[in-house]
């Protein structure tokens, strides 16, 4: 490694360094004698600021720095998945085999295992033409996903020579011959810079919705294959669990898990259960369809920044062979505020809350890396990738510019509520305050799928949750008497709606996960009762314990332990709940 | 060869400028000697080319600009550590106060410690019994957590904070419903102890308090009371948790860990931030800050391979009962729940006065049920919680309307909200109720609420454990 530049200034995770002609922003650069991973965040005249992504104890003035050349990338191939990375793509198991237990300095490891070999096998012959983005061959990398390996971005040209059989991720599997005649070789291992999104043919409308099996999440506030959603909340309202249960059950192919400046025991959680559990739409074990990248809150600030980027990178790389990619981020208050950390000791001007002025362009940009494309290719591949970001916001303000910032880009609004988490009700999603801009685009597929009835039942309800609010505030001043009895149903109606239909725990085996069919039918047994209810209630004298102590009430209420192909049983108890109703009706 | 530096430029707080200087390192330890001859410690907190700002530990109280003079130590701060601290008191900087011989070190730590890889991490998953029913039965504290209590100006944390070390242990319910007490409960178990800024008064207490029940033998003291130079209270948790560390994870120790008061440690940092003119985040606090209790609460938890663990009970006093201040709202953010204290509640003379429903305990889950505890656990638990938060909400409606206003089931919620603080929440000092007894006396108070309301519980529980 060649030497260059003097270090002149620490100050934490910021190094400042002379001598650095011709550095370029983004580089990576090697810190002082511990070779210590940094990137340049600043260029001013030789001097650059370089934030480094490990601890900077022990590194003084006049130590040297040595530039790379290269930008932070992230190493793209067959072993990805099953894999937890630092923020900066760094084995997390080969870091403790080298190290111990605890993360020490200047450890580097590479992202892609080099020695093992995988069975590469080429769908591509000879002589053939490819563009980028074309799938040369393909590998088994788990028994679930078939890894495509594409011929890199900026290649296109005649393939001259191709083969299949065991290699490792470093050997040519390909030779194209590019117009000017120049060959490239093409490995399975290929890199890409995490802070240039990676190039598509065209984005297309999300139309299809990311089924979760969350009843709240789903029929009410439904996200969109290729959309981007945001969960913040105070602290202890759910969105860990809620970010989990939807890495753990949502019908997306592929999932990338970034813990960003979470609990250490949290990421160990996910760690120790997903090679356990199994996938409710496959069968197979959730591992085998998980990247999941953690830098817990005390490993370094700098690399938390990247571990956002290193993760969308890695999705939009599945994306590109056309999977369906879900990636979770909890929490990007945590990467807003490493932003501000390095913002704060590069001395710029501060905007909101000391956070730095570009939060909102860097939230954007990131956001803006989802969608549902078409992939680069002569093949007509189409791939999504969702984004689902946690925001803490202080103190559950969400005037604050995280939140502010992150709502304008994205379009499902899931607001976690301390008030219910207080009360135990799981999942805490207020459904007052929380919001979807999809439903237009995925009612077609409601129609067809489910049934025509599910977005007026889904509005419907929604209408009664919203009334509930209302009568409550009647209720609290002047009591259950003055209310009507058309009011009083709609109480009742609202009630069973949060008890028996909302309320979902997430720690139980059959109730975590809801197929989408099953939740549309304890919707409309719900709202069923309320319908029979809405003729018989204005009889004179109508007593509403009478309607409460009926035996289908209790059938209704539990309704969720019902088989999720029990159409007939649903069926019945619809019929079961007319019938018995209209036996109050009075001669 | 270390060089010394009569080249003090200014002094500001606790920061010293140092002009003219030489290959020294970020973290770097410095002595700076006073024109009388004493001597006072720092560490440099930025390294520029011929220029360091270092902070001190001690107070900048007579260091002149002139007269005074800088070395550099070329190592980082570092604690000698020795299983011979058990039975030791130590001031915040860890140099004994107890009158007894300096310890002879096995080995020296840097104090700043390394983050836990979380692939080598073991997940916390051992029920740790406190004693205390609404800990126990309701926000579940297990070996490795880290669960905070938030509490107020003038409540009764430090007594909470004694009574769990006093009482607390590993054991587990066999299938009969008998309790097995965990066989490393007496000789394996430890307490380090960190006072932060506390008064004198209320550092005596835990000494003395540890003393009179034998456990100062099993216990380590870090004491830096409130008269105590501020910015050594930013070393006092460090030192307290490398000690942890040494004890846990190469003395096989299950370490209890009790940080007290972390209002005072974020202070400390603010004072330093300030004089370093960083550019604040909430409330003057720094940006950092965050980043900074991290670095502190995650340094607990259990490591795979590795006898012990560290489970912490981190201190707090919310500025003026906010939840939402950045102390207690960052901590929140960090620590795996928190235990809330209600001032209402210790008005009308209850203790422990936990206010159980903006407690919680997130690790919870994976200490209860079957083979743990009990089958009924999580169900009587959310049970009590969703009874509990009705209640109060009647209470509240009851205040308007008045109780006559009330239905017949609302008054039973109300009765139940009153009797659950009143027998439940409440209880001695020093009483030490087992789990089966907290459990069986969730059922005694569920009798008082009509059965179709126990929806959180499952029918065959209710007929197991419910005695009429």
């Amino acid at each position: 490694m060649e030497k260059q530049g003097t270090i002149i200034k620490v100050s934490g995770p910021l190094v400042v360094a002379k001598g650095m002609e011709g550095a370029r922003m983004y580089e990576v650069v090697r810190v002082s004698e511990h070779k210590l991973i940094g990137e340049i965040i600043g260029i001013e005249g030789d001097e650059v600021s370089i934030q480094v992504y490990e601890e900077t104890a022990g590194v003084g003035p006049g130590e040297p720095v040595y530039p790379t050349g290269e930008t932070m990338t992230v190493e793209l191939g067959p072993g990805l998945l099953q894999s937890i990375y630092d923020g900066i793509q760094r084995p997390l198991p080969l870091i403790q085999k080298e190290a111990g237990a605890y993360i020490t300095r200047g450890i580097d490891v590479p992202g892609l295992d080099r020695e093992k070999k995988w069975d590469f096998k080429a769908v591509k012959n000879n002589g053939e033409q490819v563009v980028g983005g074309d799938v040369l061959g393909e590998v088994e990398e788990t028994s679930l996903i078939t890894h495509k390996v594409m011929v890199p971005p900026t290649i296109s040209g005649t393939i001259k020579e191709i083969k299949s059989g065991a290699m490792n991720i470093e050997e040519t599997v390909a030779v194209i011959e590019d117009k000017e005649g120049k060959e490239h070789s093409v490995s399975m291992l290929q890199k890409w810079p995490i802070r240039n999104p990676r190039p598509v043919k065209k984005k297309a409308v999300p139309k299809r919705p990311l089924v979760s099996g969350t009843r709240i999440l789903d029929t009410m506030f439904p996200l969109a294959k290729g959309g981007a959603g945001c969960i913040p909340g105070p602290f202890g309202a759910g969105k860990t669990v809620t970010q989990q249960t939807l890495a753990k059950y949502c019908d997306a192919e592929i999932i990338v898990y970034i813990g960003c400046g979470e609990r250490g025991n949290e990421m160990t959680d996910v760690l120790m259960e997903f090679p356990e559990l199994e996938d409710p739409n496959t069968g197979e074990k959730l591992m085998k369809r998980t990247v999941m990248v953690a830098n817990t809150s005390n490993m370094p600030v700098a690399a938390r920044e990247a571990s956002i980027y290193t993760g969308v990178t890695i999705a939009e790389y599945f994306r590109d062979m056309g999977y369906s990619v879900a990636l979770m981020a909890d929490s990007t208050s945590r990467w807003a505020e490493a932003l501000r950390e390095m913002s704060g000791r590069l001395e710029e001007m501060p905007g909101e809350e000391g956070y730095p002025a570009y939060l909102g362009s860097r939230t954007a940009q990131f956001y803006e890396r989802s969608g549902i494309v078409k992939c680069l290719g002569n093949e007509e591949r189409e791939g999504s990738l969702t984004l689902i970001g946690a925001v803490s916001p202080p103190g559950g303000d969400l005037s604050e510019p995280v939140t502010q910032n992150t709502l304008r880009v994205t379009k499902v609004f899931w607001g976690l509520d301390a008030k219910l988490a207080y009360r135990r009700h799981f999942p805490a999603i207020n459904w007052l305050t929380s919001y979807t801009l999809y439903t237009d685009n995925i009612k077609e597929y409601w129609n067809k799928e489910i049934s025509p009835e599910f977005a007026k039942l889904r509005t419907e309800a929604l209408g009664i949750l919203q009334e509930e609010a209302k009568l409550e505030e009647i209720v609290r001043l002047v009591g259950m008497e003055a209310l009507s009895p058309k009011e009083r149903l709609t109480l009742e109606t609202a009630k069973s709606l949060r008890e028996d239909f909302l309320f979902q725990n997430a720690f139980d085996k059959v109730d975590a996960y809801t197929p989408l069919k099953k939740q549309f039918w304890m919707l409309k047994s719900i709202l069923n009762v309320s319908h029979a209810a809405a003729k018989v209630i204005d009889q004179e004298d109508f007593n509403f314990e009478e309607l409460l102590k009926l035996p289908v009430m209790e059938r209704v209420a539990n309704a969720k332990n019902l088989d999720a192909d029990a159409e007939e049983e649903y069926k019945k108890l619809w019929e079961d709940t007319k019938r018995e109703i209209m036996s109050l009706q009075k001669a | 060869m270390q060089k010394e530096y009569k080249t003090i430029k200014s002094i500001a707080g606790p920061l010293v400028m140092i002009e003219g200087v030489e290959d020294i390192k970020f973290e770097e330890l410095v002595d700076i000697t006073t024109a009388s001859g004493e001597v006072r410690a720092g560490k440099v907190l930025e390294a520029k080319e011929g220029m360091a700002i270092v902070q001190m530990f001690e107070d900048t109280q007579g260091v002149g600009a002139s007269g005074s003079k800088a070395r550099f130590l070329g190592k980082t701060l570092q604690l000698g550590v020795s299983r011979d601290m058990l039975g030791r008191i130590f001031d915040g900087r860890g140099r004994p106060i107890d009158g007894g011989s300096e310890i002879i070190p096995e080995d020296k730590i840097d104090i700043n410690g390394n983050p836990l890889n979380p692939n080598a991490r073991d997940y916390p998953d051992d029920f740790y019994q406190t004693g205390v029913s609404t800990i126990d039965a309701l926000n579940t504290l297990v070996r490795g957590q880290k669960l905070p209590i938030f509490s107020g100006a003038g409540l009764p944390h430090a007594q909470l904070a004694a009574q769990i070390a006093r009482q607390a242990k590993v054991i587990k319910v066999d299938d009969e419903g008998t309790i097995q007490e965990d066989a490393g409960n007496e000789e394996n178990f430890a307490v380090v102890f960190a006072a932060m800024g506390v008064t004198f008064e209320e550092a005596e207490y835990f000494t003395n308090e540890f003393k009179k029940t034998g456990a100062i033998e099993r216990s380590v003291l870090y004491i830096n009371t409130a008269d105590d130079p501020v910015v050594e209270r930013i070393a006092t948790p460090r030192m307290a948790l490398t000690t942890a560390e040494y004890l846990a994870f190469e003395k096989g120790m299950h370490v209890l860990v009790i940080l007290t008061d972390l209002t005072n440690y974020c202070e400390a940092l603010r004072e330093v931030s300030a004089a370093r003119k960083e550019v604040p985040g909430r409330r003057g606090y720094p940006g950092y800050l965050y980043t900074d209790l991290a670095t502190l609460y995650e340094r607990a938890g259990r490591v795979q391979g590795k006898e012990g663990s560290i489970t912490q009970i981190p201190i707090l006093t919310m500025p003026e009962d906010d939840i939402t201040h950045p102390i207690p709202d960052l901590t929140g953010y960090i620590t795996e729940g928190q235990i809330v204290l209600a001032r209402d509640l210790h008005k009308q003379g209850i203790y422990p006065n936990i206010n159980v429903l903006p407690s919680l305990s997130r690790l919870k889950d994976k200490g209860i049920g079957k083979g743990k505890t009990r089958e009924d656990h999580s169900g009587v638990m959310n049970q009590l919680f969703a009874a509990y938060a009705r209640g109060k909400e009647v209470r509240e409606l009851a205040v308007i309307l008045g109780e006559a206003a009330l239905s017949e089931a609302d008054l039973k919620f109300l009765k139940f909200a009153n009797e659950f603080e009143q027998r439940y929440v409440q209880q001695g000092e020093y009483e030490d109720r087992d789990i089966i007894k907290s459990l069986t006396l969730g059922w005694e108070l569920l009798k008082i609420l009509p059965k179709n309301e126990l929806k959180r519980v499952k029918p065959e529980h209710i007929e197991k454990y419910m005695q009429s």
